[in-house]
């Protein structure tokens, strides 16, 4: 990646790496967080990486596949977070906690 | 004028997502994610994806962050308690996070080694037309599962908010 003048477009290979800054910073926060609202917006987070290389990549190959995939990636994380946060809503009601570490029944 | 306009949404998106790890608040996450959600519509415009950044701002930061504000607010989340972080993962946390990031973006510069650069208007396959044509040709079948999906997921929100579960 050559550093200095800015160029006056950039590489495909750059929103890529962007996109694999946004995936780590959403596996850190997924690892680091113990609330089990903020572990789940990393996870949102992962998510929305991904969608950035699907339209990334749906560019280099000019075809519009890559941004059919990432409405499907859309279609799945809204689903996703309305059963999650109904999950989040439960848990909090029969242990009044969020932190991911009391809530260990299956533990053991 | 690309390049300068990748930089600074790059960097917007960036800090959003470091803001988003390191608040201990978790409002304070959801509008740093607010942030990244916006910073990635506007890159998927210059990627061309018109449709697939409208989608992004109405779905992604309208409706499901909505959402998670919402319980946020509903559930009164305060700040959570400080964790003690294990040694290992102390000292190999982070070494290891870096080589993650190094493989997957030495992979991308493998795979991509010198590609056009990406200016803007040079794709117009991203258009509603487009992607609607697509959708319901060639990806008809995909389409209607995910309205199954839709149901099933709204069924299951229901149940799990309504009942009492021990």
């Amino acid at each position: 990646m050559p550093l200095g003048p800015l160029p006056a477009a950039v590489p495909p290979s750059w929103y890529l790496t962007l996109s694999a800054i946004l995936f780590a910073l959403g596996v850190l926060g997924f690892l680091l967080r113990r609330n089990i609202i903020t572990v789940f917006m990393s996870i949102e987070l992962m998510l929305n990486a991904v969608n950035l290389s699907f339209v990334t990549f749906s560019y280099v190959l000019k075809r519009a596949d890559g941004h059919i995939f990432s409405f499907f990636v859309m279609v799945v994380a809204a689903a996703e977070a309305a059963v999650g946060l109904a999950i989040i809503l439960t848990v909090f009601k029969n242990r009044q906690t969020l932190e991911i570490d009391e809530v260990s029944s299956l533990k053991n | 004028m690309d390049a300068l306009l990748f930089m600074i949404f790059a960097a917007i998106a960036v800090i959003c997502g470091i803001n988003l790890v390191v608040q201990t608040h978790p409002i304070s996450s959801a509008l740093s994610l607010v942030g990244v959600m916006g910073a990635l519509a506007a890159l998927y415009l210059l990627l061309g994806g018109e449709f697939i950044a409208a989608a992004q701002l109405v779905v992604y930061a309208g409706a499901i962050m909505v959402l998670f504000v919402f319980v946020i607010m509903l559930l009164n989340a305060g700040t959570e308690k400080k964790l003690a972080i294990r040694p290992w993962g102390k000292y190999l946390g982070a070494p290891l996070l870096l080589l993650f990031f190094g493989m997957m973006a030495y992979v991308v510069q493998r795979i991509l080694p010198e590609s056009s650069p990406v200016v803007f208007g040079a794709f117009q396959g991203g258009t509603a037309a487009e992607i609607g044509r697509s959708l319901f040709t060639v990806y008809l079948l995909p389409f209607e599962v995910t309205s199954v999906l839709i149901l099933i997921a709204i069924l299951g929100a229901i149940v799990l908010a309504r009942k009492e579960v021990d």
